[in-house]
């Protein structure tokens, strides 16, 4: 409705205004996201247990041997899954809101504990993956919109194209082999990179040198995505008639592409960094083994393998959560790039 | 060359520098010789602009009038040296102050944008940056330029900002394009040109994307400052009235050349070349009314991958002889005047003035039974949800309109943007629903009609709207946009459609082996035929014309509203022509309405309204729209309305005229004057008149 536009345009907010606006903006959102969580809750509850077979039996069948029900009887009391359906779920929706998660069904420690070190070491490495993603494609997008057509452009969709094209598994193992054979051919001894997680403030020289290549590894598909996004951006932004403006207002051309073009082009590439972030805590599945990571990509496969309902449901729960918070972030970044969202809301 | 910050501020302080005529004698600030200018396209070479020439001297505003394509727009645009990569300058010098522009390096001709040439573009909308502060948007140039300081650079800005005549300049530094209007942000791009004190400003349709008050308030304000400032101007239009009301010299460019260059009254008064005979007679002028049929240029001009040899407008031109097959030259036919015909000597003989003999005959049946259509306070409120915790606020678009049209009349229906005449034009066809009100067509109410009866009525009722790129879908052709809305209604059996529509074809003047084209084949003017076969394909009884004609060239534009006369008088149709146009709706309707925010203020037949207007307003929106002839614009008093159209979310109390107001009293702020007729059929709602 033109109308409303141009009436909201009109309106004019001051600057204390912008602050509350603002604060309300995030409560809304941060209160938008409950819903999603419940959705997510009941579908993985319900999956799961569609899912033929059950824990119990998986663990004293594993051998193949014929089990007495008695003892499958118990194993499901334990467990609780001889309550009714409805019961179980209640207990899984109090357990998230109450922030206690419970134990795995599987290893019977509590689930935060399980979670602990995997966790951090997934944030780590999907954190590494998206400095280095975005400290590529942010100048080497910039670089190939600014020379389209010339072979600085042709290079970089090149370079991007294959990135898309390669499984990061498949580099990952190009790199471990990478290294082997250099480390080999200069110190006359093959180096492999540690196996065992060590957190970063414990002894960030060993913990950079296991984690730094899977990182390379998601990191240069990542960047791969982001890269075209920022050269198709910025490219369309280039042809805006601001940039024109700011042309013919005699700028440097430096001036020109960072301050005008960039930042009006930066909202898609937030967009792609945000969704792939996500996707790096808990889908880094085939990396994680080519790494040897014991990352949480690693434990969802088996945990689902496991018929563990307790470990499976918290995984999923957080994977919606970081990815419901992550979109939550990059609204934010939305509105402090571009204050029409802002003063709008 | 060297303009210091201090000398910027002092002669923008100064006094009134020497009128424009005394700087005319002076030397000129720029001079543009034999320019020509190619794109290079996938289809082949892209003559724009050919041995292009014309001197601007300081004070002065040049006019470079032409149509889309002629190659005015990027004539400009090499001054700048903006042009896109694929452009390549074949031949010419650009001298500017006693340099050859084109042949500056790339770093000296960006020291000279936006400090001593600097440009405005059309759209003000999208011509600022949308996420950086109006501040430091104006204070850039004066930062890279004139090395100003922060503090410096900032009094610099609102010293400029309340020269361009906005108001609260300190606040405005602090705000995003998003929070001003349109108008508002031309006046910010005006401020960012005027910066650093430049010799010559480039004004690219400054104004085309605004609302006639608005156009007039800005053109005012460059040609006040250009007299002021010493500065020199080049306006580049479409629009034959700004011309004739603000340039001192104009000059006509048709297929990339110039066909004809003087001043403002040798081309108006006595023009030499055909075309510019034709643009003239081509536009709809406020000075004159239905009986005058316009007489309008026929054909569209030429693809310029293949223009015609010799004389551009040959194959359009009325008298063109075998002599024409050469390109004439520019020569002078009197003193500063220039046309490029053979035959510019004999037209004054040969192409005797229109008269107004073609008197248009009434299409209304006397004695029919009542009106097609009446509107009885039909109102539309658009609800706004404010958030979460907020109370909705409404829109109110259209407050209670009553208007009737008659069997073979128009009705048209003027007012700025956001006056809420296109809504009304949706509410009647029912495309919104109206929140109250009742709509009679042919006595039937529409405003509670179920679908199927509304699918019944629709056959005799039809649309056209305003933009002919967008409204026709680009995967089907010609054909099938005709012949869709038949087989909708069923109208007509599947095998009779083709010929139905090869003759609706041809009724709106296009060729029947158009039906298997697709719309991005056809020229603007052909699409917008198209659009008027579609809405006359099921035999309508009554249109709503949205803005028909607004998208369309100055001879183009004729052709469709002599169509849309000829096809009201063939089959006697009923139109509702909305429009922001005021010289155009004068010429099409019988009645004229005119809408602010939301309400009809006046309502009286055409000839009526514009001969004797009432309400302030309609004087207002009157005076500030030029008529294409400078002897008449110059005797004209000029009387801008000032402000702008208040939010309709929170119109003013009592008349929502008042703020903007030249006579309004204590009570217009608390009282909603009524309707009242003060002569007869001649409605006005202003308790002051």
């Amino acid at each position: 409705m033109g109308h409303g536009r141009q009436a909201v345009a009109l309106d004019q907010t001051n600057i204390t205004g912008i602050w509350t606006t603002m604060l309300r903006y995030v409560i809304k959102r941060l209160l938008l996201m409950i819903p999603t969580l419940f959705g997510a809750a009941v579908l993985i509850f319900l999956l799961m247990r569609t899912i033929p077979g059950d824990i119990c039996y998986l663990r004293l069948a594993a051998g193949g041997g014929s089990v007495v029900q008695d003892v499958l009887n118990n194993c499901r009391r334990e467990l609780g899954l001889d309550e009714p359906m409805l019961m179980q779920f209640w207990a899984f929706i109090k357990g998230l809101v109450t922030f206690d998660f419970g134990k795995s069904m599987w290893t019977n420690r509590p689930i935060v504990d399980e979670i602990a070190l995997r966790f951090q070491l997934s944030l780590q490495v999907a954190i590494m993956a998206t400095l280095t993603a975005i400290l590529i494609a942010i100048p080497l997008g910039t670089l190939a919109a600014v020379k389209q057509n010339t072979w600085v452009d042709y290079f970089v969709r090149t370079f991007t194209i294959a990135g898309i094209a390669m499984p990061s598994f498949w580099l990952g193992i190009l790199i471990i082999l990478a290294i082997l054979v250099t480390s080999k051919a200069w110190f006359g001894v093959p180096w492999m990179p540690p196996i065992r997680y060590v957190p970063i403030w414990q002894d960030p020289w060993y913990n950079l040198s296991m984690l730094i290549w899977p990182a390379l590894a998601t990191g240069y598909r990542y960047s791969a995505v982001a890269t075209r996004m920022t050269r198709s951006a910025l490219l369309e932004v280039l042809r805006e008639d601001y940039v024109r403006t700011a042309r013919a207002k005699g700028l440097y051309e430096k001036l020109v592409i960072n301050r005008h073009a960039l930042r009006n082009a930066l909202l898609p590439v937030v967009t792609v960094v945000g969704i792939e972030f996500a996707f790096l805590m808990g889908g880094l599945v085939v990396t994680e083994q080519v790494f040897n990571l014991n990352g949480l990509g690693k434990l969802f496969v088996e945990s689902v393998l496991n018929h563990d309902y307790a470990m499976t449901q918290f995984l999923v729960m957080m994977v919606v959560a970081i990815f419901a918070f992550t979109n939550f972030v990059v609204d934010i970044c939305y509105a402090w790039l571009d204050p029409r969202i802002r003063y709008t809301r | 060359m060297q303009t210091t910050a201090e000398g910027a501020t002092k002669s923008l302080s100064g006094e009134v520098l020497s009128s424009h005529t005394a700087a005319k004698m002076g030397k000129p600030v720029l001079e543009i010789e034999n320019l020509s200018v190619q794109f290079r396209s996938s289809h082949g070479l892209v003559r724009a602009v050919e041995n292009v020439g014309y001197t601007v001297h300081p004070g002065e505003m040049v006019a470079i009038v032409g149509e889309s394509g002629s190659g005015k727009s990027v004539s400009a645009l090499t001054i700048m040296r903006l042009l896109a990569q694929t452009a390549e300058i074949t031949s010419g010098t650009i001298n500017f102050d006693g340099r050859d522009l084109l042949k500056l390096s790339d770093e000296e001709m960006r020291r000279v944008r936006g400090h001593h040439v600097s440009m405005i573009f059309q759209e003000p909308m999208t011509s600022l940056n949308p996420v950086l502060k109006i501040g430091l948007q104006i204070m850039e140039p004066l930062f890279i330029h004139l090395k100003m300081s922060p503090e410096e650079a900032k009094a610099r800005a609102i010293e400029l900002l309340t020269l361009v005549g906005i108001t609260d300049p300190e606040s405005r530094l602090e705000q995003y394009p998003h929070q001003l209007s349109g108008g508002m942000r031309q006046r910010v791009m005006i401020a960012i040109g005027l910066s650093c004190n430049p010799k010559l400003l480039i004004a690219d349709e400054p104004t085309t994307a605004l609302d006639v008050t608005i156009q007039a308030q800005i053109l005012e304000l460059m040609k006040d400052l250009s007299r002021r400032l010493d500065i020199a101007i080049i306006i580049i239009t479409h629009n034959l009235g700004i011309v004739a009301r603000y340039a001192d010299r104009v000059n006509v460019m048709y297929a990339a050349r110039i066909v004809e260059s003087g001043t403002a009254e040798q081309v108006f008064g006595n023009a030499h070349h055909p075309y510019a005979r034709g643009l003239l007679s081509a536009v709809p002028r406020l000075d004159r009314g239905r009986a005058m049929r316009l007489q309008t240029i026929e054909g569209a001009p030429p693809n310029l991958l293949k223009p015609p040899e010799g004389c551009r407008f040959r194959p359009r031109c009325r008298f063109a002889i075998d002599k024409c097959s050469v390109s004439p030259p520019l020569v002078e036919v009197e003193k500063g005047h220039r046309a490029a015909c053979h035959r510019s000597a004999d037209l004054e003989k040969i192409d005797k003035p229109a008269a107004a003999s073609h008197e248009a005959i009434h299409a209304v049946a006397d004695g029919v039974t009542g009106p097609i259509l009446q509107l009885k306070d039909v109102t539309k409120f658009f609800p706004i949800s404010g958030g979460l915790f907020q109370p909705k606020k409404l829109v109110r678009a259209v407050n209670k309109v009553t208007l009737d049209i008659a069997p073979g009349e128009t009705l048209g229906l003027v007012g700025e943007s956001g006056c809420g005449k296109s809504t009304l034009g949706r509410v009647v066809l029912r495309l919104d629903d109206p929140t109250d009100g009742k709509i009679l067509f042919e006595g039937a109410d529409l405003a509670n009609a179920g679908s199927d009866e509304m699918l019944a009525v629709r056959k005799k009722m039809q649309v056209i709207f305003q933009d002919p790129f967008s409204s026709l879908n680009p995967r089907m052709t010609v054909g099938d946009i005709i012949g869709e809305p038949m087989s909708v209604h069923k109208i007509l059996p599947k095998e009779k459609i083709h010929d139905r529509v090869a003759e609706l074809l041809s009724l709106v003047g296009l060729h029947g082996y158009m039906a298997d084209r697709y719309p991005h084949q056809l020229s603007g003017g052909q699409r917008q035929r198209v659009g008027i076969a579609r809405a006359l394909s099921v035999n309508p009884k009554f249109i709503v014309c949205d803005e028909a004609v607004s998208a369309l060239d100055v001879s183009i534009q004729g052709q469709v509203i002599n169509l849309l006369e000829g096809l009201q008088q063939k089959l006697g149709l009923s139109y509702l022509f909305i429009a922001h146009d005021l010289a155009v709706v004068r010429h099409i309707s019988h009645k004229v309405a005119v809408m602010y925010l939301g309400k009809i203020v006046e309502y009286a037949p055409a000839d009526e309204l514009f001969a004797n207007p009432k309400h302030p307003y309609t004087q207002a929106l009157l005076a500030a729209a030029p008529i294409p002839d400078p002897v008449i614009e110059r005797t004209r008093p000029r009387r801008i309305i000032t402000g702008e159209l208040p939010s309709p979310l929170r119109p003013p109390p009592g008349c929502v005229f008042n703020p903007r107001c030249p006579i309004a009293v204590e009570n217009c702020r608390k009282e909603i004057p009524a309707l009242r007729e003060l002569g007869p059929n001649h409605w006005v709602a202003c308790s002051e008149v």
